[in-house]
């Protein structure tokens, strides 16, 4: 069953960046610009040890969104969508467990194969977390404007 | 050491009037982050942004809020590039369907301004605790890791070894013209200077890490700033100090071996002032680079020490002058590619007390000096000719020169930046090994020239 309305699994395919935001220890949203691989069922997106902190945020706190809203980066398409849900770090094997994701993000990235090959460059770059998300409820603005409600889908409901 | 900068919420606010909307973030009543994209006005008397409630989402009052920019620039079929992104936080008031944000504080990252490179090694330490807290999660190391292939290119710096191969081919050859070529010791001396300089490349590490250099480092480049499998966790302090010994003692048992072959007092001499010089270009306490003497003693040691080393193996330790005079411009353009190389290292370089020259010296000095020396190089050979002591075909070290003029070129254009800088120490590095194949490349035409036309003699005077 799909998790996100059709019309936001589309923008999950084709967008380049979406910004994640998780929350601190403080209850702060901070929000992190990243790659959303959409799989059909699930968001994942991958974090750098390098720049590993919102991996540590997500572990004390799991609740976050992701929003789609930049033109630029969906190929100039004007509808946007947040997704709040549950994330869960996977980091069993920060060396290669992040890489079965990597067919859906070389799509998105072709370049990111031929850096990987040369990892020993930039070695730490390579060991990465995934971060899989769970979707709980999607906000949708056709239209892309805040100035109209959006449509909000609740998992397993349909939209309201 | 903090990765992204943290700005003033007037200045994070500035930068975020860049960008053409912004995500306005809260977090909701059940806990989760919720965000909806806005069109911001900004304030000029104060550090706040307005915008219209939006529909159907009210903005709370009562817990910080936040507006957030981020850009990328699409290149279809590679991925994307000019990343740059911002937040600032603050809290909100409303006025009807207005809300206000007033900034507190603010963060963000701009490729433009803190290349990729050097944010990535400013965060070096964040990856360095995520590994801690996972180790003590699973209450088992969890360090990063290279597969041992890549480890071993990176930890000893394999690729510089052409620093080494190009004077050590170059003695061998000058001894063969010479009339003196054993096989199994020449090709010995190429594995155990080779061992050396892997010795010196691990060894420098470990005292430049000992010494704080390589930690303050935040803009290496991979021609500079060590190796930094240390810095990264690939490789711990005392595995480096380990290998370092254990390459030096490898080095030493096949110059024992050459001795014992060769039976020569001078190779005796060179291989203990090549130890001395070798480890204590960073070892205290000698600590040559320390000292502003780096530059010269690399040249010693990948140049006339390498190539009379190599030399004197063959001729069982008979020495000339023609070998010496042919080691000048080899250890001029070693010694330039680390003179290149250490401009990007030059601030981390003297935090950690390294007085090189590009640290004592302006950036019009030290280009200077290296058109003085790289020049010197050339008329060293010129007059070697001239003087009889080098072969005419020697002066093919002259076809280098347009590589000598690029890097002249390149260097105050990229002073400030390291990244701009690597395309020119690479052309700097392939000089060093195209004058040196050239000058071994001359000694084969005197050989050939001695088969093929025992006459012709291609010494001037």
């Amino acid at each position: 069953m799909a998790t996100v309305p059709e019309s936001v699994a589309r923008l999950l395919e084709v967008a380049l960046v979406g910004d994640l935001t998780v929350v601190d220890a403080t209850g702060r949203p901070i929000t992190y610009p990243l790659i959303p691989l959409w799989d059909g069922e699930k968001v994942y997106l991958t974090s750098s040890t390098l720049f590993s902190r919102k991996l540590e945020h997500i572990k004390g706190d799991p609740r976050v969104s992701l929003s789609i809203t930049d033109p630029v980066a969906t190929g100039g398409r004007l509808d946007r969508a947040t997704i709040q849900g549950d994330a869960r770090i996977i980091d069993a094997d920060p060396h290669g467990g992040w890489e079965r994701l990597l067919p859906i993000w070389e799509k998105k990235e072709p370049s990111i194969v031929l850096f990987l090959k040369a990892r020993v460059a930039l070695p730490l770059f390579f060991e990465r977390a995934l971060i899989e998300l769970t979707p709980r409820r999607v906000l949708y603005w056709p239209d892309g404007s805040a100035a109209s409600v959006p449509t909000v889908t609740v998992a397993g409901e349909e939209a309201a | 050491m903090r990765s992204t900068p943290e700005l003033d919420a007037r200045a994070g606010l500035d930068k975020l009037a860049t960008y053409p909307f912004a995500v306005l973030t809260w977090v909701d009543d059940a806990g989760y982050p919720l965000s909806v994209a806005i069109e911001p006005t900004f304030e000029s008397d104060r550090p706040a942004a307005s915008f219209t409630a939006p529909a159907g989402l009210p903005v709370p009052t009562d817990r910080e809020i936040s507006l957030s920019g981020s850009h990328i620039r699409p290149q279809p079929g590679y991925g994307y590039d000019e990343r740059r992104h911002v937040t600032v936080w603050g809290r909100a008031s409303v006025v009807g369907e207005r809300v206000t944000m007033t900034g507190g504080r603010a963060w963000g990252w701009d490729e433009a301004e803190v290349p990729f490179f050097e944010y990535s090694e400013r965060s070096t330490g964040q990856s360095r605790k995520y590994f801690d807290a996972l180790s003590r999660e699973r209450g088992t190391p969890v360090k990063p890791r290279l597969s041992l292939g890549f480890l071993a290119l990176r930890t000893t710096r394999l690729p510089f070894l052409t620093a080494t191969i190009v004077p050590v081919v170059l003695g061998i050859a000058i001894a063969a013209s010479h009339g003196s070529f054993d096989l199994a010791t020449a090709l010995l001396t190429v594995v155990g200077a080779s061992l050396a300089q892997l010795a010196i490349n691990v060894s420098n590490d470990v005292f430049d890490t000992a010494q704080g250099a390589d930690d303050v480092n935040v803009t290496p480049t991979q021609f500079s700033g060590g190796s930094r499998v240390i810095q990264y966790g690939l490789v711990t302090f005392r595995q480096m100090a380990t290998l370092g010994m254990a390459l030096y003692l490898a080095a030493a048992v096949v110059g024992l071996a050459l001795l014992a072959m060769r039976g020569s007092i001078e190779l005796l001499v060179i291989g203990v002032v090549g130890f001395v010089v070798g480890l204590g270009y960073t070892a205290p306490p000698l600590k040559f680079v320390y000292r502003g003497l780096g530059e010269i003693a690399v040249a010693i040691g990948f140049g006339p020490l390498m190539l009379l080393g190599a030399y004197v193996v063959q001729t069982q330790g008979a020495l000339r002058w023609e070998p010496f005079v042919a080691s000048m411009p080899v250890a001029l353009l070693v010694a330039l590619i680390l003179y290149v190389n250490e401009i990007p290292d030059r601030r981390a370089d003297a935090r950690a007390g390294k007085r090189t020259l590009p640290v004592r010296f302006s950036p019009a000095t030290v280009v200077t000096g290296y058109r003085v020396a790289a020049a010197t190089a050339y008329v060293v050979v010129a007059l070697g000719v001239i003087a009889g002591i080098l072969p005419m075909p020697t002066l093919l070290i002259l076809l280098s020169i347009p590589l000598a003029l690029r890097v002249s070129r390149g260097l105050l254009p990229n002073y400030d930046n390291p990244y701009g800088l690597m395309a020119v120490m690479g052309v700097n590095i392939k000089l060093h090994v195209v004058a040196g194949v050239t000058l071994i490349m001359a000694y084969a035409i005197v050989m050939l020239a001695a088969v093929l036309t025992p006459g012709v003699d291609l010494f001037l005077g």
